[in-house]
């Protein structure tokens, strides 16, 4: 047994999970983005990603540009990309006889974007690619800059996103569909347009997500995401699928347990994956609607 | 939020149909069915006599695929609980079965039964949370199951080579009456038989009592308990049974690949993709449609990884089948549930209504003009 406890260990470990934590919580903010505009759950929002993470480092490697503009382009890029997605192959089949329907169309795509990632941006043969990183090296106060440099961008697209659905008419607009689609379309709101609003936004949430993800290992290839995207999951899960706070909370909750396990519960080495979701199962079962979600009332 | 798609609503799908069965004397043709029974029992059993041992296994794939596929069904389409975690159960028919007749020297078919029965468990232990957590919130908790039993497995069992890979012999799965069939053909009767027992039960489940509680419970819980159903036990005796159906596929999956393998962390995860899929394209609630899609899925997928010599030339990535392939499946999905949004079998009534009434069917909501269980 450890008798002292080794606070610098700990401080790493736990910094290690905010790193990833913070992946986690860029992906379940994109499915919670969605969840609360459309009401489902899109499987396909890993592989639109790494999509994303594959144009950025297109642009940064091959045309040249600086990796945070490149950053920021493939998120504009995933915008119009997620708002095409949903107007395309979505909205045909939203409100269809089953609503298993829709849940189909994304896991095709999950498996055509995958695929078609593969032929576009990987040569026969070729290894893993490498991501230029955003971050230099190194540490400040004992964090590695990394770490800060993910916790400031999510950071940043938490205030993003609050300014314009608290401060903008758009955000209001974005809000109305959420809550009432009917009574906002009743008030002139084009309930079309916002929902491919809703899928460009957590297309480009996706896109930085998955560009750190990128940053964060020694190389990636087309099975980056399937993970994160689980991760995601489980995050949204256990902060509540209509809560963005909730899907940030959940993701640094899903990352730092995680963290910890693989460094002190020797008996789950090998089977670190079980703590979240057990931690998921606990929180759940006595807040079946997850630690911010609202609670649906049924009516008979 | 009161966007009230719900994930309750998913599968609220056939809320208005019918219950199965309730109305069999007003089917058109009752000989007609009864002809196309004898027709496709005779084609089941003429076929392995006639085609050879490579693709008769495909069949037996597309077999064990059909019987965890109606297994979901009962779940999913039928009581409205998604999961999105079968293939977990699946696994644990497959590696009861496996661990049995390998390291226990069963006779395969012993195990079939204690495969169901593991998997049944395991999932009447899973229903305990399905209780209390709903729709996306449970097919989450599923999916965590999924993606968790590879890595519990791979931790708990070794194989050879100390992996998570089981490999029963030729001898372990071979013909138990090799005068009359080969080893490939005696498996696809097994499989068969499994496939036709496992269908009639379903049929005869959603006819019964029971059955109309599961719907009862899908449709409106709320008021499935006030007229006396028992909810908390119809949803746990269907998540066993549910479960103890992909157990038995994973048992046959090993019986006929001769293999039940760990290794890749995602393999369960994507079994129950597969699952699901198959139920939704074939038609979910609707007893015949996850065999139907079990079928044309498995076709697909013959397709789209052999026969894509066309259209990999024509995009100039001869060399990249592989990689083209998942990107057609992905797109066929698509296309499909957008031409077919009731799934094949939904699709078979709507063009048989047509035909026999000479009308348009009625509008989607309660599209089931023929409400007969195919």
């Amino acid at each position: 047994m450890i008798l002292a406890f080794d606070f610098n260990l700990f401080f790493d470990q736990t910094m290690n999970g905010v790193a990833s934590g913070v992946i986690f919580s860029s992906i379940a903010l994109a499915i919670v983005l969605i969840y609360r505009t459309t009401g489902l759950l899109n499987f396909a929002q890993g592989e639109m990603a790494l999509f994303s993470t594959f144009i950025t480092y297109k642009l940064a490697v091959d045309v040249g540009l600086p990796i945070a503009v490149a950053v920021v382009a493939s998120a504009v890029i995933g915008f119009v990309g997620g708002a095409v997605i949903e107007r395309v192959l979505i909205r045909p089949v939203e409100g269809a006889h089953n609503p298993l329907n829709v849940v189909i169309v994304t896991l095709g795509l999950f498996l055509a974007i995958n695929a078609l990632a593969a032929l576009i941006f990987i040569k026969p043969g070729q290894e893993a690619l490498r991501m230029p990183e955003l971050f230099p090296a190194g540490e400040v106060l004992g964090i590695q800059k990394e770490t800060v440099g993910f916790a400031f961008v999510l950071v940043l697209e938490c205030v993003l996103l609050f300014l314009l659905l608290q401060k903008t008419k758009l955000g209001l607009a974005l809000r109305g569909v959420a809550s009432n689609p009917e009574s906002s379309k009743l008030v002139g709101i084009n309930t079309g347009t916002m929902l491919m609003v809703g899928w460009g936004l957590a297309a480009a949430v996706g896109a930085v997500g998955g560009s750190l993800a990128a940053m964060q290992g020694s190389g990636f290839d087309t099975s980056l995401m399937q993970t994160v995207l689980v991760f995601g999951f489980a995050a949204a899960a256990l902060g509540g699928f209509d809560s963005l706070i909730g899907a940030v909370v959940g993701g640094l909750i899903v990352g730092i347990a995680n963290a910890w396990t693989v460094q002190y519960v020797d008996a789950l080495e090998g089977i670190e994956l079980v703590v979240p979701f057990a931690l998921i199962l606990l929180v759940l079962l006595i807040r079946p609607n997850g630690l911010f979600g609202r609670t649906i009332v049924e009516r008979v | 939020m009161s966007n009230q798609v719900t994930p309750d609503d998913v599968s609220g799908a056939a809320a208005n149909e019918p219950l199965p069965g309730s109305t069999m004397g007003r089917a058109p043709f009752p000989w007609l069915r009864a002809v196309a029974a004898v027709v496709l029992l005779v084609v089941a059993i003429a076929l392995p006599y006639s085609i050879n041992d490579e693709p008769l296994n495909v069949v037996c794939q597309v077999l064990y695929l059909a019987i965890a596929a109606m297994g979901l069904n009962l779940l999913t389409g039928f009581n409205g609980q998604v999961s999105i975690g079968h293939g977990a159960f699946f696994g644990v028919g497959a590696f009861a079965s496996a661990i049995l007749v390998v390291d226990h020297g069963w006779t395969f078919e012993m195990t079939i039964p204690v495969a169901a029965v593991v998997a049944g468990l395991v999932g009447a232990v899973m229903a305990i949370p399905a209780l209390r957590v709903k729709g996306l919130y449970l097919a989450l908790i599923t999916l965590g199951l999924a993606v968790l039993f590879p890595v519990v497995t791979t931790k708990y069992v070794k194989g050879s080579g100390g992996i998570a890979l089981l490999k029963p012999t030729r001898s372990q799965v071979s013909s138990m009456f090799p005068d009359i069939w080969s080893d490939d053909q005696y498996r696809y009767f097994v499989c068969l038989g499994l496939v036709v027992l496992l269908f009639l039960l379903a049929y005869n489940l959603m006819q019964s009592r029971v059955g109309r509680s599961i719907i009862a419970v899908r449709d409106q819980e709320v008021a499935a308990s006030t007229v006396g159903i028992d909810v908390a036990r119809v949803k746990v005796l269907t998540f066993a049974v549910s479960a103890a159906y992909a157990g038995v596929a994973g048992s046959l999956s090993v019986f006929v690949l001769r293999i039940a393998d760990a290794t890749n962390p995602l393999v369960y995860f994507q079994l129950s993709i597969e699952f699901l899929i198959a139920m939704v394209i074939g038609g979910s609630a609707t007893i015949s449609g996850p065999v139907v899609g079990a079928i044309f899925l498995i076709l697909i997928r013959r397709q789209t990884d052999e026969g894509t010599d066309f259209l990999p030339r024509l995009l100039g990535v001869e060399d990249r089948t592989e990689q083209l392939a998942p990107a057609l499946l992905g797109g066929i999905l698509i296309v499909l549930t957008y031409v077919l949004p009731e799934g094949l079998v939904g699709g078979f009534r709507k063009l048989k209504a047509k035909a026999l009434q000479g009308r348009t069917p009625r509008p989607v909501a309660n599209a089931t003009t023929d409400p007969t269980p195919n």
